[in-house]
């Protein structure tokens, strides 16, 4: 058996080099959570949010946004052949899983990069509650592509496949959602960045990040299978 | 099958069936090591799901299946990484280049970077693709992306070669020098899945006609 260290740096390394050359997901994404931020500012009619709203608003644009990455991450595998490739090659098939995941962490960190600066520039008078709000970004991050990774490896056989994952992810990551838009709220307080509930909130997904990784380490080889 | 030589794939009675359609039915077959088996018949016959099982790609729906010693499916973890499968698609990632997709192809079956450098020059150049192996998969004609499938099946140098119509889409010049990397010799075993019975029947040890409903027809030869 080949080393899961080097097969997972060999898929992880051919996806980030695949949508560095051909950009198919993060510009879609980026653009997209731009263009609701310029719906919410207007349709809104507000210059500034904080609290629960400003958390609804922020989350509520990245999720849609994951998705558009989440409908992508198996496609190259599904149309080129990668899966059978995978399959035939004497490496753990989980080894997939975590590579899938951990690029569509990246994509959700590089597009994170962008959007959240522009939501602040569009929405926040006062930018302190971004630093602690790192950490509910990378919990909000691993949750999605631990689900985002196993719903889209089950969808993408599927030629219902762009209403597949919604369908699907979209109940199952309710909690996430919840717990991601109630650790940030009260970040985005008017006064500065406040704290109430925001360790319990951080160990609400942390719990769900746990869940759905192991759940999707534990049942990807199967999702693989004829 | 020389009597005395060890086996590289034993089949009893195997099927395989997709929902309530048979592809496979009652397949009973012996192939030494080192030899060649040609698997001829119509489209729908089920040599394209024969070599799947073969692959591990598929499961058998009953019967059994032994590769190299094997039993599959219960041990196929321990057979990957001794085939070399050529099918109807070239399992070429669209958008990396030629060389990549070779690369990427060592790294998944663990070959130490020297060596997969020279192997993957010394087959690029086998196969006259050498210049041509750092434009983008999507750019290549049908026959260049085939050229570069045959360098990916055999990179790891496997011991079983399933090969499903390795020359499509190749001209006589690809064809002939295909034969250099994935022809008879060598001590590979080989299952060859092909349109042309004159090309198969010269190259085959072991002769299988599948009839529509993936029956045998006559005998195994």
């Amino acid at each position: 058996m080949t080393p899961s260290r080097t097969a997972f740096a060999a898929i992880l390394g051919k996806d980030l080099r695949t949508e560095l050359r051909t950009m198919r997901s993060l510009p879609a994404m980026v653009l997209f959570a731009i263009t609701t931020f310029i719906i919410f500012r207007y349709g809104l009619d507000r210059t500034t949010l904080s609290g629960s709203l400003a958390g609804g608003v922020l989350w509520t644009t990245l999720l849609f946004a994951a998705i558009l990455g989440i409908n992508r991450i198996f496609v190259s595998e599904q149309e080129e052949g990668g899966f059978d490739a995978i399959r035939l090659a004497p490496v753990d098939r989980t080894v997939l899983f975590t590579a899938k995941a951990a690029a569509l962490f990246i994509y959700l960190c590089v597009l994170e990069l962008i959007v959240v600066p522009t939501f602040a520039v569009f929405f926040l008078p006062q930018w302190a509650g971004l630093v602690p709000l790192i950490a509910v970004l990378a919990g909000a991050n691993l949750g999605f592509a631990a689900l985002g990774t196993l719903i889209s490896s089950m969808a993408v056989n599927s030629r219902a496949r762009d209403l597949l994952v919604p369908l699907l992810l979209l109940p199952l990551v309710v909690p996430l959602m919840i717990a991601a838009t109630g650790a940030s709220s009260s970040l985005f307080d008017p006064g500065g960045p406040g704290y109430d509930d925001f360790g319990t909130w951080l160990l609400v997904m942390g719990l769900y990040d746990g869940i759905f990784c192991l759940v999707g380490y534990a049942v990807f080889d199967f999702l693989l299978e004829d | 099958m020389n009597g005395t030589a060890e086996a590289a794939i034993v089949l009893r009675g195997l099927d395989r069936d997709y929902g309530d359609r048979p592809a496979l039915q009652g397949i009973d077959l012996t192939v030494a090591a080192g030899e060649s088996l040609a698997v001829l018949g119509p489209n729908g016959s089920g040599k394209s799901t024969l070599l799947r099982i073969l692959a591990t790609l598929l499961r058998p729906t009953r019967g059994e299946v032994s590769v190299m010693g094997i039993e599959l499916p219960r041990d196929a973890w321990k057979l990957r990484g001794k085939i070399g499968y050529l099918g109807h698609e070239p399992l070429l990632y669209q958008d990396l280049t030629g060389r990549e997709n070779l690369e990427l192809q060592a790294k998944l079956y663990g070959l130490e970077p020297e060596l997969a450098r020279s192997r993957i020059e010394a087959d690029l150049e086998l196969m006259e693709m050498g210049r041509r192996a750092g434009g983008r998969v999507n750019e290549y004609s049908a026959g260049m992306r085939q050229r570069i499938a045959i360098c990916r099946a055999v990179l790891h140098r496997p011991t079983l070669l399933l090969l499903d119509e390795p020359d499509s889409n190749l001209d006589p010049e690809g064809r002939e020098l295909a034969r250099r990397l994935i022809g008879p010799g060598e001590g590979r075993t080989r299952v060859l899945v092909s349109h042309e019975p004159e090309r198969a029947l010269a190259e085959a040890d072991v002769v299988l006609r599948l009839a529509h409903g993936g029956r045998i027809e006559g005998a195994v030869a």
